[in-house]
């Protein structure tokens, strides 16, 4: 039973689930922010457009902040990779990164909130919004990719 | 606030991205297949990944507040900007969707970019495409709410 359900054991996903969590943790513990991605999108184009909604003062105030959280993403990465910890490759067709990119950008901002701002923050915080969302993210992505696999695309 | 705490605050921001940007690649979920064998039902891994962010935050998010009355780096706790709205869910469906589709989501879309899957630039466009999408959409709403209060005034 169990290992038909994590046929890949589950050390790794544990681990790296804590250290995600310690990430969050810590910007919490030191700057008061809850970590949220996805407002990054939203906030770095503030840099470039002068449209009422991008000069919003919340966009403003923390695009600074934002971006540098993103860059320590990439950088996570990085080291990842640098230390010749264990990878596969990926083989996502460009079509697919291209059309999902633009739902999940489009309907992450509409949403308030992604994965890491609904999942992990938002329930942490015992957001029941933020419940309401995950359940609806997790069970439309699920049913998607059911029928993705299904019409064998 | 002295020039020392505000020089670590962006650094203990660009750690904490580092972490969680670390995370995601410990837990394989900066590559969009291993999401999608979630989403397929093929693997739960991501539960546990997901728990144990949640889980340590849940902690740190509900205690730490109580054992120190602000940040270590900062004037005072944050919380994050979320109002349920009646557009809000759809804007799930839409993340849903897309997630579906690439397996791919904003924080694992960066990490993995770092680790050197460059496809995922499709992704980060996509995304970033779509956040600027929403932005001018909702611009023009309330644009359109506003020339109507006006005509009515």
């Amino acid at each position: 039973m169990f290992s038909s359900l994590f046929p890949h054991g589950v050390t790794h996903y544990a681990v790296g689930g804590a250290l995600m969590g310690l990430g969050v943790a810590l910007l919490y513990v030191t700057t008061g922010r809850m970590g949220g991605v996805s407002t990054f999108f939203s906030s770095s184009w503030s840099w470039l457009l002068q449209t009422s909604f991008f000069r919003q003062a919340s966009w403003r105030d923390s695009r600074r902040w934002r971006l540098v959280y993103a860059l320590g993403l990439v950088l996570g990465g990085i080291l990842y990779a640098l230390a010749g910890l264990p990878a596969e490759a990926s083989h996502m067709p460009a079509w697919k990164l291209a059309v999902g990119g633009l739902l999940i950008g489009f309907g992450a901002r509409l949403g308030g909130g992604c994965t890491s701002g609904h999942g992990i923050c938002g329930m942490a915080a015992l957001s029941l919004g933020s419940f309401l969302m995950v359940v609806t993210f997790l069970g439309t992505g699920i049913l998607t990719a059911l029928i993705v696999k299904w019409l064998g695309a | 606030m002295d020039k020392r705490v505000s020089l670590l605050n962006p650094l203990a921001t660009l750690a904490s991205g580092l972490l969680f940007g670390f995370g995601l690649a410990w837990s394989t979920m900066i590559r969009p297949e291993a999401v999608l064998d979630f989403l397929r039902l093929d693997d739960c891994g991501l539960l546990f990944v997901l728990g144990c962010a949640v889980g340590i935050n849940l902690l740190v998010y509900q205690l730490f507040p109580r054992l120190c009355r602000r940040p270590l780096l900062a004037a005072a706790f944050q919380q994050r900007p979320f109002e349920m709205q009646r557009s809000t869910l759809l804007g799930g469906v839409l993340f849903g969707m897309g997630w579906g589709i690439c397996g791919v989501c904003p924080g694992p879309a960066l990490a993995g970019l770092g680790a050197g899957n460059a496809d995922l630039l499709m992704a980060l466009a996509g995304i970033f495409v779509g956040a600027l999408l929403h932005g001018l959409w909702v611009g023009r709403i309330e644009l359109g709410r506003n020339n109507c209060r006006r005509v009515r005034s």
